[in-house]
């Protein structure tokens, strides 16, 4: 059996008290697309910061491509880190820079391409995601927050990684551009053939995402398979959770 | 037992709060000396702590010289020794006025600024952002913000110097009644290259400070734009607070016999 691309194997994290991830387990295979999904507060975020290497876990372990991330520093987490795209809840853009600098950021701090060069790139990745050049210059704060997304989409994959993560893409969008940004993140991720791990507890989004679903709840997998099986999954967890029921196994904290 | 146990736990979480702070001061030296170096980042903070904070540090700096002109003066007549107003404005402004003034008005500007813009970087995942595009933002926003405040506290200061001796010199001379040339002999026959250069020397120390708990405080801020508040306002008290224990230990250090 060929070694997933993603493999996490019983990882714990803590934030004083408060521990958020009790042993998650879950691999993703190479150009596959797997979407957690779970509650607020269920440890998604976290996972995919510890992937990230943004946080450190206390235990466990998280293989990229066979190397082991946790405890990664230097040039070799900036090594790792080129390999990942991400896409965040919030886009994140920087305010101080304009829409092509904001694409072209991995371009030319992470790859130190030439500004002219990167910013040609900018404005591809940008038309690709269906933006135009008019927008290029204009600052983050005057865009749409679908737009902001979309530029979002534009940064990530504007360095062509092989790993690419989305926390929530389309959380805060209407249900049209929220299926405007899923079409958008299917094609891209296409094109670019890299494997991806979503996050999100919008259904729709998980799946057209998603080849895979994994199912958290109080910082472990509950359950894990593919997207078009989990209809008939006969998990009470994910049951309750895809059609929104308030009784059922998983407790909600108010 | 549990006053104390209170005073106990002030007590090591202050310690606590020191050790983190040293260590991000640290880090940040260690990481901002080594290549990569953003040198349009530092530019650009160069112009938003220095050039900008010209006008508040030298409105400052000549209001201070003017009001410790008249404050020897008043003093100093008591004791028939009012010529000694050119020579005391000179050495309090370059020694201590000029340095801490600038010191403490930039802590409030620009300490805060920084803060208040890492802090919204941070709760907005902007800095996370940076991490996963390559870029350690410890190299750039850190290192740039405390670099240029190094560099630019000391020309602010000598700026200060100039302006709050000119502030005395205008006082002194159209409400004090000295003669022009007689003060500005006064200044230069008196004032020595130590005085000025230590003054510079604490600035140094002072834009350290200023960018580190501007940083600091920036980068662990959580909590919305409630977190971004506390880290603003944490920023500028142990900014000032430390630029006056800074002070003390350095003019102990610098002018002991």
């Amino acid at each position: 059996m060929p070694e997933p691309h993603i493999a996490l194997e019983n990882v714990h994290k803590s934030f004083g008290a408060k521990h958020v991830l009790r042993g998650v387990d879950v691999a993703v295979g190479k150009g596959r697309s797997l979407v957690v999904i779970g509650g607020s507060g269920s440890g998604k975020s976290v996972t995919l910061k510890c992937i990230l290497g943004l946080l450190h876990p206390e235990k466990g372990s998280i293989r990229v491509g066979g190397q082991e991330v946790i405890g990664l520093q230097g040039p070799a987490l900036d090594q790792m880190m080129g390999r990942f795209g991400m896409v965040f809840q919030g886009a994140a853009l920087f305010d101080s820079l304009s829409v092509w600098r904001n694409v072209a950021f991995g371009l030319i701090q992470g790859k130190k391409m030439k500004t002219s060069e990167a910013r040609a790139i900018a404005l591809d990745k940008l038309a690709e995601v269906g933006l135009g050049a008019e927008l290029a210059d204009v600052s983050p704060a005057e865009l749409s927050g679908g737009m902001r997304k979309r530029v979002g989409l534009a940064r990530a994959i504007a360095p062509e990684p092989e790993i690419i993560f989305f926390d929530e893409p389309t959380t805060g969008l209407d249900p049209i551009m929220g299926d405007v940004i899923n079409n958008l993140i299917v094609d891209s991720v296409k094109r670019l053939g890299a494997t991806t791990i979503t996050i999100t507890h919008d259904m729709a989004s998980a799946r057209k995402i998603g080849d895979d679903i994994a199912m958290i709840y109080k910082g472990r997998i509950v359950w894990c398979g593919p997207a078009d099986e989990i209809d008939r999954s006969n998990n009470p967890y994910v049951d309750q959770f895809i059609h929104g029921r308030e009784e059922g196994p998983i407790e909600i904290e108010l | 037992m549990n006053f104390l146990a209170a005073i106990g736990s002030f007590v090591f979480s202050m310690l606590a709060e020191v050790g983190r702070v040293s260590l991000f001061a640290r880090d940040a030296v260690i990481r901002g000396l080594l290549p990569p170096w953003y040198f349009r980042q530092l530019l650009e903070q160069i112009v938003r702590i220095g050039y900008n904070s010209l006008p508040v540090v030298g409105l400052t700096a000549f209001f201070t010289g003017g009001a410790l002109a008249l404050q020897i003066y008043i003093g100093g007549t008591r004791y028939n020794a009012e010529n000694l107003v050119s020579s005391i404005v000179a050495l309090g402004i370059t020694r201590e006025l000029g340095p801490v003034m600038a010191g403490l008005m930039v802590a409030g500007r620009v300490s805060a600024a920084i803060a208040a813009e890492l802090g919204t970087m941070r709760v907005t995942e902007q800095i996370d952002a940076l991490t996963t595009l390559s870029t350690n933002p410890f190299k750039y926003l850190v290192g740039p913000r405390i670099l240029a405040a190094v560099i630019t506290l000391p020309i602010l200061v000598g700026i200060a110097d100039i302006i709050g001796i000119f502030g005395g010199f205008v006082v002194g001379t159209t409400s004090l009644g000295f003669n022009y040339a007689a003060y500005v002999k006064n200044t230069t026959d008196f004032i020595e290259v130590t005085d000025v250069t230590s003054g510079l020397i604490k600035a140094a120390v002072f834009g350290f400070i200023i960018a580190v708990m501007g940083c600091y405080h920036g980068f662990n801020s959580k909590g919305g734009a409630q977190g971004v508040g506390r880290a603003t306002t944490n920023a500028v008290v142990s900014g000032s607070i430390l630029i006056l224990a800074a002070n003390y230990a350095l003019t102990s250090l610098l002018f002991s016999e």
